[in-house]
Formats: structure tokens, C-alpha cells, sequence
């Protein structure tokens, strides 16, 4: 499936927030956006899944959704939005509960999920009782059990310390690389774009514009080899050029909300 | 400067940027449960108030002796008074508090849900709530005529109040990110109601229980002080128009195990609700 997004203005009142944002999702392509902070991502990722209306815009799906699909567009949150009177197994199979399927099927989508995100041991935990990074896993896994067709990542991975970051994010790759899922991807963070991304979309400080989309051309398996580490170098710097001076510019900003 | 071990004992005062030891200054601010210690003051307690009375340095005509108390207690009990009475006024907290927070409950959650229903409840709710509910007795009884129904209807408008608040804080205190979670897997709103934004206010409703328990309490004994022949209140009075205040105490520890129990039965809800805390 594809999306087209065609954001023409999204203001809160005389604030304009996002301006002249066009983007196609490819099917099976990640599309990572990156930007100042404050510069609209998340609210563009919520006008994209539907969660947000722009003031003036309209977002479109295109092609068939896989058969088994219970949710075309689905989020993965920053801060995991889990529901923490429920136990891991009760969070993952939430969004199930809705539609009608045999207590056999619920039973085996759930089951399935926990253990493409490894957490089938973890099955009747506490939210409280997990690391933040096994947190944001039920959060994957919650978002697996619909069998996706576009999954919506806001910074998924920036409320976790460094370490569970890098070790995250890779069985987040391996994972998609297995799932081909398509996916819109939101982070301030270069290293995790660079990872991940097919291509990279920088947006300008508020209003949020497209300031250049970046093909990166290296397959995400070869990425972490040697051979890659300068292309992606190169690439890195580029974005730190981009983004630099606005990000200095929108630091210094007075917030007014 | 820097050494590998420490060595010689600390303490001596050295000569100025000498080694000396970090003071220790965390103490302090770290409560921890005696649960001995509350008995044991509680018993002393009573037998100072035990002796008080029997050496007469307190009239037992004003404040009888634990057990003149314990004893008007057993004769209470023993004749059926006690039954009789407390269960006249657990059926008028019951029923008053059933209607009271049932409805508070459904207010409170329109009021949390919807802006239409939040602008219109809101500032009746605000002016109504700190009228003391007794006085709207005499005006339920003008309505309804004397009996059971004006007392119970006193109890729930008394329980209304504070469950509507605390439902309603608990409603729109529930996180937002839950509720966008839920719209963006296209969860119906009656699902989301029921699955993230009931089990969210929860902790809410619960305190605001603890609270219109109380009121009810204080509801039940003004209401039966004002024109009851039977329950709690009614009893009290009469005790203390002829002057027996041996029974009038009884009551008075009625009224504080009464109350106890009913803070232990929203303990109970609270552990069993809330474990996920």
C-alpha cells in the first residue's frame, strides 16, 4: 500500500505549523522525517494516520491493504502509550478486542506478536514491571498483532537511554527487514535515520517546510559494514548542515503556545 | 593529592585543605511504620481516661468510663436496640449513597466527555456544591413528606457532589495519548470509554468515595437528629435529652466502627482495583 500526503497549510490559529508538505510512501519503504524540534513532525505523522485534520490538506491510501490486515496505518507512540492496568498479553491484544474474530485467531495473533518482539515470557507483566525498552516492544508487538500495512513511528525510540537505543533499534531492523512493513519514521536523532531510512526528509524550523529529501542508496543490511561507514559519513554531514542552523534558530525561539 | 588507600584514622582536625571526612547529613525525613507503638498509646489512653473516671476526677455523668461505655454497648446489643437502629440508618447511607453516587458517577463522566455537558453542569455543580446538603432537608421534606424518602434523598444529594468532581477529574485527567492510542486503532467510543478512560479515573472515583462516605455519615446522623424515631442519629439524641450519656458514647464508637468499616471495604476495593499501580 502507498500513502500520498498532500499537507497544503496546518495552522493553530495564526501559528502555521506546516506548510507545502508533499510526500508518497513507496510500499515497503521507510521514510524517515527529521527536523528541529518543534518543527511539526509529530503533528504531521498525526495528520498522515488520521488523528489530526489539517487545515487545509488531504491524505490518501493507494493499493490493497494485505488480506489479513485489521488496521492500515498504525502508531507506534514515544511513550509507548500502553495501558498500564493491563498485562502485557491484555495491552497487545486491545486493539483486537473490536473485531470479529474467533477467540482462537485472538489467542494466536497475540501469541504470534509476542514472540516476533521476544516477549512471550513477559506475557502476563505489568507495564510497571518492564524496562523502558521492553515497554516500547509491547508497543511494537501491539502494533504487529494487526498486521499493519504502514506503520507510523513517532521518535519511538528517544524516551529510552542510549544503550537500550542501539540495541532496540537493531532488532527493530531486523524485524522490518523480515516484515517489510512500510513505515514513516520521526526522530531528531542522524544515527538512527541513517540506520534505518530509504530516504530521509528534513524539514525546515516552524512553519515546517520540506527543506530536501535524501536518498540513501546502501541496503540497511550492508550498513553496518565498513565499506558503508563513509558514504553514510558523508551523508551524516550533509544533514548537519541542513539542520544545523535551524535547529540553533528554533532553540532560540520563544515557545508561545 | 590523590591517594590509593585511605589511611590513619579520620576526625583529627587537620591544618586547612587537609584531609578531612564528608559529614553525614541525609539523616532525618524517613518515616517508617510502628504499628506497637500506635496500640500501646491507644491503650494508654484508654486507661488514663479508665482511671480518670474511677478516682472521679472526671464526672462520669459527662464522659462515662470505657467500660460504662463497653457496658451500655452489651445492653444495647443484648435488647436489639443496637441492630434496630444501626441497620434503620445502613439502609438510608445505602440507598442514599447507591442513588447519589450512581448518578454522580453518570454526570461526572458526561461532564469529563463532552464540552456541551461540561458548560452547562459546571457552574451548577460549582454553586450548588458547598450548600450544606442538611440544609435542603426541610425542603425535601416540604416536597416529599416526612418518612424515609427525604432523608435518603438528603443522603444522595450530599454523595452527588463530591462523586461528580472526583469522577469528572478523573475523566479528564485520563492521559490523552491513551485516547489517541485507542482512536488510532479504530477502537469505538463506548470501547474507549469503557477500556481506557473508566479504568484510567478509577483511582479518582475511589478517593472521591472515601469522601462522600464521610458525607454520608454526616448526612445520616444530621437527617435522623432532625425527625427520625429509629437509627443512629435518633438514638443519640434521645440519649442525650435524658441525659444518659453512657449510651450516648455507645453510639458515638457505633458511629467511629461504622466508619472505619466502610473506609476498610474502599481499602479492600482499592487493593483489589488499583494493584496495577
Amino acid at each position: 500500500m502507498e500513502i500520498i500526503a498532500d499537507v497544503k497549510l496546518h495552522a493553530y490559529g495564526t501559528l502555521t505549523v506546516l506548510q507545502d508538505i508533499k510526500l508518497h510512501l513507496r510500499p515497503g519503504e521507510i521514510l524517515s522525517v527529521i527536523g528541529p524540534s518543534g518543527c511539526g513532525k509529530s503533528t504531521l505523522l498525526g495528520i498522515i494516520g488520521g488523528i489530526l485534520k489539517p487545515t487545509d490538506g488531504a491524505i490518501y491510501m493507494e493499493g490493497e491493504a494485505p488480506p489479513d490486515c485489521l488496521n492500515p496505518l498504525t502508531f507506534i507512540f514515544q511513550d509507548f502509550a500502553l495501558l498500564p492496568w493491563r498485562t502485557v498479553a491484555q495491552n497487545v491484544a486491545l486493539p483486537l478486542e473490536h473485531h470479529k474474530l474467533s477467540s482462537a485467531e485472538r489467542k494466536a495473533r497475540v501469541m504470534d506478536a509476542l514472540q516476533r518482539t521476544k516477549l512471550d515470557e513477559f506475557a502476563d507483566a505489568l507495564p510497571k514491571q518492564l524496562s523502558g525498552g521492553m515497554r516500547q516492544r509491547v508497543g511494537i508487538a501491539r502494533a504487529l498483532v494487526v498486521r499493519p500495512a504502514v506503520l507510523l513511528m513517532d521518535e519511538p525510540l528517544s524516551a529510552l537511554d542510549a544503550q537500550t537505543r542501539d540495541l532496540l533499534m537493531e532488532d527493530f531492523l531486523d524485524l522490518w527487514l523480515r516484515e517489510r512493513v512500510a513505515g514513516i519514521y520521526i526522530t531528531h536523532n542522524f544515527h538512527e535515520c541513517l540506520r534505518l531510512a530509504d530516504r530521509i526528509m528534513v524539514l525546515s524550523r516552524r512553519p515546517g517546510k520540506i527543506k530536501e529529501i535524501i536518498e540513501v542508496r546502501i541496503p540497511q543490511r550492508e550498513r553496518a559494514q565498513k565499506s558503508a561507514q563513509a558514504v553514510l559519513a558523508d551523508l551524516g554531514d550533509r544533514l548537519w548542515s541542513l539542520i544545523r542552523d535551524e535547529a540553533s534558530k528554533a532553540e532560540r525561539e520563544v515557545v508561545d503556545a | 593529592m590523590l591517594e590509593d588507600t585511605v589511611v590513619g584514622t579520620a576526625a583529627a582536625p587537620a591544618q586547612p585543605g587537609g584531609r578531612r571526612e564528608v559529614a553525614f547529613r541525609g539523616g532525618g525525613f524517613d518515616l517508617k511504620p510502628k504499628a506497637m507503638h500506635s496500640w500501646i498509646a491507644f491503650a494508654i489512653l484508654i486507661a488514663l481516661w479508665q482511671v480518670a473516671v474511677s478516682r472521679r476526677w472526671i464526672d462520669p455523668v459527662f464522659l462515662p468510663s470505657p467500660l460504662a461505655i463497653c457496658e451500655a454497648l452489651w445492653s444495647l446489643a443484648r435488647s436489639g436496640d443496637l441492630w434496630l437502629n444501626l441497620s434503620t440508618s445502613l439502609v438510608r447511607i445505602g440507598w442514599g449513597w447507591l442513588f447519589g453516587s450512581g448518578l454522580g458517577l453518570v454526570v461526572g463522566i458526561a461532564m469529563g466527555l463532552w464540552s456541551m455537558t461540561r458548560a452547562v453542569g459546571m457552574p451548577l455543580v460549582s454553586a450548588i456544591y458547598p450548600v450544606p446538603k442538611i440544609a435542603l432537608l426541610p425542603l425535601f421534606i416540604l416536597w416529599m413528606g416526612i418518612g424515609e424518602t427525604p432523608k435518603i434523598v438528603t443522603i444522595a444529594s450530599g454523595v452527588f457532589f463530591p462523586t461528580v468532581i472526583a469522577t469528572f477529574s478523573g475523566v479528564d485527567g485520563t492521559p490523552r495519548n491513551l485516547i489517541r492510542m485507542g482512536q488510532s486503532f479504530n477502537m469505538p467510543m463506548l470501547s474507549i470509554i469503557w477500556k481506557i478512560i473508566m479504568p484510567s479515573s478509577l483511582p479518582g472515583i475511589l478517593a472521591g468515595f472515601r469522601i462522600s462516605m464521610a458525607t454520608a455519615l454526616l448526612l445520616v446522623v444530621s437527617a435522623e437528629m432532625i425527625g427520625a424515631q429509629y437509627g443512629v442519629g435518633a438514638f443519640l439524641l434521645t440519649a442525650g435529652n435524658l441525659m444518659q450519656t453512657d449510651d450516648l458514647m455507645a453510639g458515638v464508637v457505633i458511629l467511629s466502627v461504622l466508619g472505619l468499616s466502610l473506609g476498610a471495604i474502599l481499602t479492600m476495593l482499592e487493593k483489589a482495583f488499583l494493584s496495577w499501580r
